[in-house]
């Protein structure tokens, strides 16, 4: 539907579907193509009928890491004044959710973009690493950081050392991953999901999302102050009004997102 | 090509023939490996629906090769570089796998006729727990499986007493699918085989992976997996064709998709 070279997209429903389509390279992400990711990432934000994002991957696996060849005769300064890793910063402003449904590799700048989304499907051949020491680099895409807040220093040390890569059933028994499913059935099952929470309250599910990311760095008594004004700023909504009007009714809600 | 097993395609199955026979089949490291290469191209193998496992010779397997091992070696780096690999290869073959023995299958070769789904048995056969008569403990998954298969009394028994198990003892104790006269052994394991291979391959991996799955989930996990398999299995051709073949009232035609 629009003109990407490296990804595609597609709208199911209230579900707004992004396609990584490099499957010959095993979605190797290069600069353009996270370019294109963002890109399309602030059109689904944007837009009003889009209430979940699905992400997802063409081809056995879904992001092999970063582009080697494109990086190999990089020198500081240049990287510097690239700031390629500021389009990674705008993902993290995306206000509605970002569910991530995994197959085989995962690993080095693919590894990350699983870090940045909120809801992680994985199929049971699904593997994680960052390989980066191997190279003789590190993540630098917020791999260290968010891996750390994810399952804490011991384990991400362990994993960011050895360059190991780890199956999903690990990743799942660390939280990493949400829910671990056959890979026949991943996209079924992560959007059957992402439908599920599309037909939630909008408002509701964009400030939860608002107020568990603040949680992660925030004090907890900044973030409880923060949890607060986001409770009191749901009851300007007619879904708050609908919400508790249809409970005391005993019947369902019936919500329009404003 | 191969240094010590042979490995052909016949009418849909694949048959992994251990190839030492001097050696009546021990292990080497070049066998283990060997043995992972063979498994990886019949799983990827489309024409392939079912994998025997035998012995060429007199024995299906005398398992480690105790002559060319150092006594001062790291047995735990062995079982890690060349067994590990193996064991998880054969448990992870998703489609029906065969151990066709022939004659003894000992220590770790043992071990390797019981991570397959089924043994055909000839009458000649014996399996000996003999790790403990060497001072170690049964490895290559032997203790995963082995109380799965006996119960854990006759496993610690089997496993701490080391002694020769008949072909007959074996199938009272439920080691065994089949036991068949020596002669027929052949015959046998190939009209088994063929039978599987003409099954709905799909359902029969997926068999395999709820049977697994009943050993490390609860139930409620258990019974997720359970709807995830049916609905993958009710996408297949094959239950298309397992209806239809119903409705009308013929046997059904399997292709394994």
């Amino acid at each position: 539907m629009s003109n990407y070279q490296y990804i595609f997209t597609e709208i199911d429903d209230a579900v707004g579907k992004i396609i990584l389509n490099r499957p010959e390279v095993l979605n190797a992400l290069n600069r353009p193509m996270i370019t294109e990711l963002v890109n399309a990432l602030e059109t689904f934000n944007k837009n009003e009928n889009i209430k979940v994002i699905l992400l997802t991957a063409n081809g056995r696996s879904f992001a092999a890491g970063a582009d080697i060849k494109e990086m190999k005769e990089d020198d500081p300064i240049y990287l510097e004044k690239l700031d390629q890793f500021a389009e990674w910063d705008r993902m993290s402003l995306i206000k509605k959710p970002i569910i991530a449904a995994v197959q085989g590799y995962a690993v080095g700048g693919g590894f990350e973009l699983v870090l940045s989304c909120d809801i992680v499907f994985a199929a049971e051949n699904a593997k994680f690493g960052f390989p980066e020491v191997n190279l003789g680099v590190m993540p630098g895409a917020g791999g260290t950081v968010k891996l750390t807040k994810t399952i804490g220093p011991r384990k991400a040390l362990e994993w960011l050392w050895t360059g190991e890569y780890f199956d999903a059933k690990k990743a799942y028994e660390y939280g990493l991953v949400n829910r671990v499913l056959p890979v026949e059935v991943l996209f079924d099952e992560a959007m059957a999901f992402a439908k599920k929470v599309a037909t939630q309250p909008p408002l509701s599910i964009r400030l939860i999302k608002d107020t568990v990311t603040k949680a992660v760095d925030l004090s907890t008594y900044e973030s409880m102050q923060y949890e607060r004004k986001n409770f009191y700023l749901l009851f300007a909504t007619d879904d708050q009004k609908e919400g508790m009007q249809a409970f005391v009714e005993k019947r369902q809600p019936i919500f329009k997102g404003k | 090509m191969y240094e010590t097993i042979l490995y052909k395609v016949k009418n849909k199955v694949a048959y992994l023939t251990l190839n030492r026979p001097d050696s009546l089949n021990a292990f080497n490291e070049i066998m283990n490996k060997e043995i992972v290469q063979a498994l990886k191209i019949a799983e990827k193998d489309p024409s392939v629906r079912a994998l025997v496992i035998q012995g060429a010779g007199r024995a299906f397997c005398s398992g480690e090769d105790l002559k060319s091992l150092d006594k001062n070696i790291d047995l735990g780096e062995i079982i890690k570089k060349r067994y590990t690999p193996m064991l998880k290869q054969i448990a992870s073959f998703s489609k029906p796998i065969i151990a066709s023995v022939n004659g003894v299958a000992a220590g770790a070769g043992f071990s390797l006729a019981l991570a397959c789904d089924f043994r055909i048995v000839s009458d000649k056969a014996t399996f000996i727990q003999a790790f403990i008569n060497i001072g170690l403990v049964p490895d290559t998954g032997n203790l995963f499986y082995l109380p799965k298969l006996v119960g854990t009394a006759k496993a610690i028994e089997l496993s701490i007493l080391g002694e020769k198990i008949t072909a007959g003892d074996a199938e009272k104790y439920g080691l065994v699918t089949k036991v068949v006269p020596f002669d027929e052994l052949e015959s046998e394991t190939e009209n088994f085989a063929e039978k599987l291979a003409n099954k709905p391959t799909k359902a029969i991996e997926l068999i395999k992976n709820l049977i697994r799955k009943s050993y490390e989930t609860r139930l409620d996990e258990f019974l997720e997996y359970e709807a995830y398999s049916q609905k993958i299995a009710g996408s297949t051709e094959d239950f298309k064709e397992g209806v239809q073949s119903f409705v009308e009232k013929r046997k059904p035609v399997f292709q394994g998709r």
